[in-house]
């Protein structure tokens, strides 16, 4: 795995946890079927925390951080996002996803619009933002993400990189008080990884709540405060990362990174 | 020193292809005689256009302009094969007019004129002022009024109907949120239309009556009644196959059924069974006295036959979507309507624009099946004229020229598609 992140050098001045409760996650189960997919998870999330979740394909990691905004359902327990509780009410839930940003594996931005008109369409919508002042906020987040002179191109016209960098400014418009990404390097080439990753530490400085799956274990030992590690839908491990990585205490955990940090 | 080692040690310059590739000889030899088997086939193809062509060309121009009947062409002709198109000059008004009243003829001209303006703001958005599209919103109740005549309060307080619609929503909205005002929107526009607008228009007619001539659906025939159709039932269509494929995949079991079922039944009933239900049945259901127009109900059955293969269509469209789609749409706090309204739909109708534009150019063409139900489309009128004892025998002339009229519309609506799917492609590098 790559250690990319380590080459730079981090500021950890803003990087501080809170007593503040970000999300809370108690009790929940999930099921798609009869398939027990997610059991038994109990998780509090402190605001500024950066937690990075691991584990092997199909243990229910990107499941877990898609039910925090609710693009999947969960059976049983509780989850409580900013204070407000996850139920089937549709303007909970829409307050919720306006308040929670999420990035995907494969970018999903909107093919049809513009990098501008991606980046400003849901505070427009949504927010109910003036256009011109969307429009200020959006190039404010794509020149932090280092591509305002594609402003005005379209999704396909750029790199795999450049499109998950637009996909994080596109959330960071919204003024989340929270990221999410699911796998946001899995899909890239490995010259990419690295500017997306720069972009995620950069938030990281800033003292974004942030929860990722990613296998970039480099990320993790240097951005995040606390690793998960899943397997078979239940959280196995967590720990800081130093401990995690140097001391692993689950024949799991060290089975599985002996695996991916073994080559 | 080894044999496969080398090192070039000046690099070439760009060189011209070679003439036998490129320019019109290229062409040629590479798709017209690329081998003795396909130079062949080219001749043979050549030869048989060209004779085609020839018998065509020689039928068709024919001095027969002037003639009154079809013995007189032959008299003409004495003889020689040709084409006797004084049928065309005698009957091409009625061919795009029916028995609509002469002088009035200004009336359904203007209509068409009108359309094109009103459809500019539509199809060419991005050439015409905004602006433009107020006049779209008023052409529905301007084109009836034109083509069938009466008092114009009726259209007026048909579209004041919307108005009081629109004015409820805000006014709940406001108190009772978005479901509740939609309801009471339709609501009172449904009772303005059953209870209210023919006395209010009755009234107002009493008071001031200003108008065209009225002039009843029966005196409709030709060109102008095939477009009058078509162009309805293809404006209604896409917006209700629309709601109907959404319904289709709508998580309200009752919504799912009813669209199901409408679709299903609707698809496997034909065509000419709902126009003969439109002109005969329908009037069974209805309360006596109605008098509920017969062009009105067969563009109402041409609408909902379109929109049912519309909605499939539309349903490809949205299958081809990436689940991406949806999930970004909802990660940002989009709600149903706006995802479907900025995300989905803008990129399903998109894809689907081939398969719309075939119902659309099928639907136009389905329009001449009315003459079975004794409406004078074309086809219709082409039965009448050739019953004319002046005209008895005639054939190729009257279906070629009501085939070229056909042709003429399919043949834009395809060419257009065509622009439009390159002009809304933006996956280009």
């Amino acid at each position: 795995m790559s250690d990319l992140a380590v080459e730079r050098n981090i500021d950890r001045s803003k990087m501080t946890v809170s007593d503040e409760v970000a999300i809370e996650i108690t009790n929940m189960n999930k099921w798609y079927g009869s398939f027990h997919v997610l059991r038994d998870i109990n998780l509090t999330v402190n605001r500024g925390e950066r937690i990075v979740i691991a584990g092997p394909s199909g243990s229910g990691k990107s499941t877990l951080i898609r039910c925090i905004n609710r693009l999947e359902e969960h059976q049983a327990g509780r989850i409580v996002v900013d204070g407000t509780e996850l139920t089937s009410d549709l303007k909970n839930i829409d307050k919720i996803r306006s308040e929670v940003g999420m990035c995907f594996q494969h970018f999903n931005l909107f093919p049809h619009l513009t990098i501008l008109e991606n980046c400003t369409l849901a505070p427009i919508w949504v927010r109910k933002t003036p256009r011109k002042e969307a429009i200020e906020t959006a190039m404010h987040f794509l020149e932090k993400v280092k591509i305002p002179d594609q402003a005005n191109k379209y999704p396909g016209q750029l790199s795999g990189g450049q499109q998950q960098r637009v996909a994080i400014a596109r959330s960071l418009c919204m003024k989340p008080r929270i990221m999410l990404f699911d796998e946001p390097t899995s899909a890239l080439d490995p010259e990419m990884i690295k500017e997306v990753l720069d972009t995620m530490i950069e938030l990281a400085e800033e003292g974004m709540t942030m929860l990722c799956v990613t296998h970039e274990m480099g990320f993790a030992r240097q951005v995040a405060n606390r690793v998960i590690f899943m397997d078979q839908g239940q959280v196995v491990e967590q720990n800081e990362p130093e401990e995690f990585f140097n001391n692993p205490k689950s024949e799991r955990t060290k089975l599985f990174l002996s695996q991916i940090l073994g080559h | 020193m080894s044999d496969i080692s080398f090192v070039r040690t000046e690099m070439l310059p760009q060189q011209e292809p070679p003439a036998t590739s490129v320019g019109v000889v290229g062409w040629m030899r590479q798709n017209l005689f690329s081998g003795w088997l396909n130079s062949a086939i080219t001749v043979i193809c050549a030869v048989f256009v060209f004779y085609i062509a020839g018998f065509l060309l020689s039928w068709a121009v024919s001095p027969t302009w002037a003639a009154t009947s079809l013995g007189e062409c032959r008299e003409i002709l004495a003889g020689h094969e040709g084409a006797c198109w004084g049928v065309i000059r005698d009957r091409w008004v009625q061919l795009l007019f029916g028995f609509y009243p002469a002088d009035q003829y200004w009336r359904p001209i203007l209509t068409f004129v009108l359309l094109a303006v009103a459809l500019a703001p539509v199809l060419f958005a991005d050439k015409v002022p905004a602006k433009l599209i107020y006049f779209s919103a008023a052409y529905p109740f301007i084109m009836p009024w034109l083509l069938w005549g009466g008092a114009i309060w009726g259209p007026l307080v048909a579209a004041a109907g919307f108005v009081l619609g629109y004015v409820v929503y805000r006014v709940v909205d406001g108190m009772a949120g978005s479901l509740a005002a939609i309801i009471a929107a339709v609501a009172a526009a449904i009772i303005w239309w059953l209870l209210l607008a023919s006395p209010l228009a009755g009234m107002l007619t009493g008071i001031a009556d200003i108008g065209l001539e009225p002039v009843a659906s029966r005196y409709f025939g030709g060109m102008m009644l095939s477009i009058t159709i078509g162009v309805v039932a293809i404006a209604c269509s896409l917006p209700i196959g629309i709601l109907l494929a959404l319904g289709r995949q709508s998580d309200l079991l009752i919504v799912k059924a009813i669209c199901v079922g409408f679709i299903e039944f609707i698809r496997g009933v034909p065509l000419i069974t709902l126009l003969f239900v439109a002109s005969t049945l329908l009037n069974i259901f209805m309360p006596p006295g109605t008098n509920f127009d017969i062009i009105m109900r067969v563009i109402i059955m041409a609408t909902l036959f379109a929109s049912a293969y519309m909605a499939e269509v539309i349903r490809g469209g949205l299958a081809a979507l990436p689940k991406g789609q949806y999930e970004g749409a909802d990660s940002l706090g989009l709600n149903y309507w706006q995802a479907q309204r900025l995300i989905i739909m803008p990129q399903a109708l998109k894809i689907s624009i081939p398969g719309i534009v075939s119902t659309f150019i099928g639907l136009f063409k389905d329009t001449t099946l009315v003459s079975v139900i004794g409406l004078l489309d074309p086809l219709g009128l082409s039965n009448a004229i050739r019953a004319d004892s002046a005209w008895n025998g005639i054939v190729w002339e009257l279906y070629g020229f009501i085939a070229l009229m056909f042709f003429v519309f399919c043949f834009s609506m395809s060419r257009y598609s065509m622009y439009l799917e390159r002009k809304l492609r933006t996956d280009h590098r």
